[in-house]
């Protein structure tokens, strides 16, 4: 690859979820917000940030990267976003306990949180699936099969969360974040179905 | 000559009459529907932070934003006077919980009620409000109405009430 190219690639990853944020901490309704709620709420834009990350490494999208750098982010990534997803909830329950509370029990009046708390147990069985694939020595198909599940529910639960909500992300960043994370999404799978009808090694 | 008058009278009067009886279907089962108001349900975490008590105020905190509704019994659709209904929303001065953020009203004569409170903001998710009819005469309501646009310096809610 060109080495113009590898940065370029790189420059619109790291925008992509650098630009978000930056307009998010520009957002009026942080006025009127206690710092829990705040850093719940950013805890919330860095894990959506972190997904475009993980199709990225994994898929080897990212140039300059070797397979086991990739999948050392790739882990890494999943360590942070499951960090960052218990500090969003966690903050939003200091904020206000009974709203949460609804939420992780889908009695909400709001359709994105029952998408924020599916994708929420999905990351978590997706995390929990990884730590657990030695361990239990969890045969490469079903850990193929069950990882990328799970990852197809985490996307699309985390963008419709993300994009019903009326929050301090600006709109036309997050529509675009959230379209990359799809994209992203979208070509690994792919990839692998297309590695898959060739007969070669899946990674 | 005076039969085409009598003939443009009697037109008249049938067309008159046709149209009477038009408006008369029309009405009657508006009026039937009115009988059978229905109970306003309470809306879903319309309770979330919700703080027994909260005294009735001029207004709440600097003013600016207004919710408005009515407050009408069940069956016969009729207003219901010197109800008080609690008001409370995330607004520019304070959260759902805070106590400073609540605040109750009593309803006019013709079952309506005008609150001043703070400029609500998007908060969970949306720009909502909370309000509460609690007073015991009828059963507990909870309303969660959800702004149009956060923009919006009002919001409505409406009550009908059935019997404890």
């Amino acid at each position: 690859m060109r080495p113009a190219r590898a940065i370029l690639i790189w420059a619109v990853a790291g925008a992509a979820v650098a630009v978000p944020l930056a307009l998010a901490a520009l957002s009026p309704l942080l006025a009127w917000r206690s710092p829990v709620y705040i850093a719940a709420g950013f805890a919330g834009i860095v894990a959506l940030g972190l997904l475009l990350f993980q199709p990225l490494a994994i898929g080897g999208f990212l140039p300059g990267l070797s397979p086991a750098r990739r999948r050392r982010l790739h882990r890494f990534v999943g360590v942070a976003l499951v960090a960052a997803l218990v500090v969003h909830v966690a903050g939003l329950w200091i904020t206000s306990p009974p709203d949460v509370v609804d939420a992780l029990l889908f009695r909400s009046p709001t359709p994105f949180s029952a998408w924020g708390v599916i994708a929420m147990w999905a990351v978590f069985a997706s995390a929990g699936l990884a730590a657990l694939r030695r361990p239990l020595r969890i045969p490469p198909r079903w850990w193929r099969a069950g990882h990328l599940s799970l990852a197809v529910v985490i996307v699309a639960g985390v963008v419709a969360h993300a994009l019903l909500i009326e929050g301090t992300m600006e709109s036309v960043s997050k529509i675009a974040l959230c379209g990359l994370v799809v994209a992203a999404t979208v070509k690994l799978l792919v990839d692998r179905s297309k590695r898959r009808v060739t007969g070669r090694r899946a990674e | 000559m005076s039969s085409s008058l009598i003939d443009r009278r009697a037109l008249l009067a049938a067309g008159g009459a046709a149209l009477a009886t038009g408006a008369t279907g029309l009405l009657v089962p508006a009026r039937a529907r009115a009988s059978g108001v229905a109970p306003t349900p309470s809306m879903r975490g319309g309770s979330n932070n919700y703080r027994p008590g909260a005294p009735i105020v001029e207004r709440i905190g600097g003013g600016g934003f207004w919710m408005t509704g009515t407050v009408r019994r069940v069956g016969d659709g009729a207003p219901l006077a010197g109800q008080r209904i609690q008001v409370w929303a995330h607004t520019t001065e304070g959260y759902e919980r805070d106590p400073e953020s609540h605040g109750a009203t009593l309803t006019d004569e013709n079952g309506v009620f005008r609150l001043e409170m703070p400029q609500i903001v998007p908060a969970f998710g949306q720009a909502h409000g909370h309000l509460a009819y609690d007073s015991g005469d009828f059963q507990t309501v909870f309303l969660r109405p959800v702004m149009a646009s956060s923009s919006d310096t009002s919001l409505e809610a409406h009550f009908v009430l059935q019997p404890a």
